[in-house]
């Protein structure tokens, strides 16, 4: 599993631009699935089994990342808006690589005063892409950042595993579904998520699910003096109960709490107080759909080491098998 | 650009909700040019250019919003004064002492202002604090000409200046609708073309946000005006030279947007208006500022999704009541909307 997360994480996809990791799941997902389709914005959507309830999973392709704006005329520094939700404390010195390859890296104003010790605004940042030779990187391209995948032990550390580490998740419950569900389960590799969940509400309008279930990584409450919630890193598949845009209907999490206890995977209860996920638009989709999410817990997030632990991986995929191979009953 | 027809569409009168004014203009103005014409639910005019080739190319849904930034009348002070809502993105700073039109009627007014014989003071007064003054003795005197809900919009008062440039207030979007109703008025397209002149964009893309389920579009343009500051540091030494301002040029062309707050535009489609462009020689320009957003951002999502991008002229001191535009950025804006749409093919659409 670890070369899938590798080649996923790895891959370079930002908001709007995630035709790459596309092309990269529709070659794993081919002889998974009965039949897949792209749909106007980029959604990827594969559909398995028939009959019974007709399902949507959602796992956006997306990563967050930086749009070129235009070159300082004199140094040729490029200034960027963000794709999603940067972090300004971790950009400096941070490598960002554009669609052709080409590589950047972000330099902040005062770097050794001011740039050191406090969070410098978005607008003190710009990036260096000379390539000694007069090359330039054209306004109006965007950009991924870029860090190599690496692991520790059971931890797996990378750029993106939000929500590379999602689709895994999708892609290795295919596997294991081997084409057979008693359901009719739309399996969507959604685009645009970190910019408003944009995707995965055009998804669920033209899929009309009856039950939506996204996964997505969400925080742990085991960093130091961070927000603090119940969920911990090697904790289990985190079982979505609350966030910001999402209340899970309580049947959905006893659904998804039982199936676990049946098949002895290990889960743990998530209320995230900051975030959402493809769920919330989901359930809002035409005349409403009910909808959970099951996690993967993932400390700094949005940094180019987010860091998970396999076994968690292992139980959302289980999980979310198990629940796609029984019928459906809510 | 057709003087007489952006003259009518600016000088009409219609804050987001009460678009009437500019409705009837455009209606006028694209009659026994387009089929199925309508207006709906929420006041957008909808219609349709049957094209050339019609069923084997995409169906594109060509847009811009009618209604524009203005106030509507709040309550009555007991000394006669009225006070107001804004309705979109108004300017404090500039409002004291200019001429207002009130109610259906274009009622005139003035917004109150302490003259500077009475102080030096350089503070902006905040909206709230802002009341217009209609000539009204007293409460009873104002509402005999004045009553709560009335839109206020900046007077109508369009004319060319220097050199091509027309002055107008509503450039933002009227100048848009002026594009789209040039567009329909001329020769045919090969590409069956779907038209809506959206309402309330100004406060939050409402009108354009269901439009798709009506007219079912492949993909989708928004005409806009977008801010033009290419003006340098006002407070610099132009002895020292202008200083760099990465803004939005006027006279730089159409303005095509890449992002903004709430679209990525599709790669496809920017690609697409680049290639045209850069092929017919239309110069124009990457959007360099990403704040804001436009009907884009509804379009975009509404329905199973709609490919859509913005195709914006680049206007000086857009939300008040003095715009300016450059014709040859209308020129250059109709010309590359033309070009795109007599080279839509099912290619375009296909994925990477």
């Amino acid at each position: 599993m670890n070369a899938l997360i590798r080649k996923l994480v790895e891959a370079w996809g930002p908001s709007g631009y995630e035709h790459q990791v596309r092309r990269l799941i529709q070659e794993e997902v081919a002889d998974l699935v009965d039949d897949m389709r792209v749909d106007a914005l980029g959604n990827l959507i594969c559909r398995v089994g028939s009959g019974g309830k007709r399902v949507m999973v959602s796992a956006h392709m997306d990563e967050i990342g930086v749009m070129a704006l235009f070159a300082e005329p004199q140094s040729g520094y490029l200034r960027f808006d963000p794709i999603g939700g940067l972090l300004n404390s971790s950009l400096a010195g941070n490598r960002v690589r554009f669609e052709n390859g080409a590589t950047g890296v972000i330099g902040v104003y005062d770097s050794f005063g001011r740039g050191r010790t406090s969070v410098p605004a978005l607008s003190d940042f710009y990036i260096d892409v000379s390539d000694g030779n007069g090359g330039a990187v054209p306004a109006g391209s965007p950009a991924g950042f870029w860090r190599e995948f690496e692991t520790r032990g059971t931890r797996i550390i990378a750029k993106s595993l939000d929500d590379r580490i999602g689709c895994v998740v999708a892609i290795e419950a295919l596997r294991k579904l081997k084409r057979e569900a008693p359901n009719e389960v739309h399996f969507v590799f959604s685009v645009q998520e970190e910019v408003g969940l944009r995707g995965a509400r055009t998804a669920a309008y033209g899929i009309d699910p009856e039950l939506g279930i996204a996964l997505d990584v969400t925080a742990t409450g085991d960093e130091l003096r961070n927000r603090k919630m119940a969920v911990a890193l090697g904790g289990g598949a985190a079982i979505k109960v609350h966030d910001t845009g999402l209340v899970v209907p309580p049947a959905i999490v006893s659904w998804m709490e039982n199936c676990a206890r049946e098949h002895g995977i290990p889960t743990q209860r998530e209320l995230l107080s900051g975030g959402r996920t493809d769920a919330s638009v989901i359930q809002s989709a035409r005349a409403g759909v009910p909808s959970g999410c099951i996690s993967i817990p993932c400390r700094f997030l949005h940094t180019t080491s987010e860091t998970a632990d396999i076994r968690d991986v292992q139980a959302c995929i289980d999980l979310l098998h198990a629940l796609l191979s029984a019928p459906i009953d809510l | 650009m057709n003087l007489d027809l952006m003259r009518k569409l600016t000088d009409a009168r219609g804050v987001s909700g009460q678009e009437e004014e500019a409705r009837e203009v455009i209606l006028a103005a694209i009659d026994g040019h387009v089929e199925d014409v309508r207006v709906d639910a929420l006041g957008n005019v909808l219609a349709r250019k049957p094209g050339a080739r019609g069923a084997d190319l995409p169906r594109v849904l060509v847009t811009a919003h009618m209604d524009e930034i203005g106030f509507m009348l709040r309550s009555i002070d007991n000394d006669g004064l009225l006070r107001v809502y804004p309705v979109g993105g108004v300017d404090a700073r500039i409002l004291p002492g200019l001429r207002v039109s009130v109610g259906p009627a274009g009622v005139p007014g003035v917004f109150v202002w302490k003259p500077i014989h009475l102080g030096r003071e350089q503070r902006t007064v905040a909206l709230d604090n802002l009341r217009i003054d209609i000539g009204a003795s007293d409460r009873a005197g104002a509402a005999a000409h004045a009553k709560p809900g009335d839109m206020i919009t900046f007077p109508g008062e369009f004319t060319t200046i220097g050199d091509g440039v027309v002055r107008g207030k509503a450039l933002d979007n009227r100048a848009g609708c002026a594009l789209l109703v040039e567009l329909l008025q001329g020769d045919p397209l090969p590409c069956d073309l779907l038209v809506a002149f959206t309402t309330q964009e100004e406060i939050g893309l409402r009108g354009a946000s269901v439009v798709v389920e009506a007219l079912q579009p492949d993909l989708a343009i928004v005409l806009e005006s977008t801010p033009a500051h290419d003006l340098p540091d006002l407070a610099a030494d132009p002895d020292e030279g202008i200083a760099f301002n990465p803004s939005t040029r006027q006279g730089a062309g159409p303005v095509i947007t890449v992002m903004d707050t709430r679209v990525i535009v599709d790669p496809r489609l920017l690609r697409w208006l680049r290639a045209t462009a850069d092929a017919e020689g239309i110069p124009h320009q990457i959007k360099s500022a990403h704040g804001g957003g436009n009907d884009a951002g509804a379009i975009h999502v509404a329905g199973s999704g709609v490919p859509t991008a913005a195709i914006s002229m680049p206007a000086r001191y857009v939300h008040g009541p003095a715009a300016l535009l450059r014709v040859s950025d209308f020129e250059h804006s109709l010309a590359l909307l033309r070009a795109a749409l007599n080279s839509v093919s099912p290619a375009l659409l296909a994925h990477d």
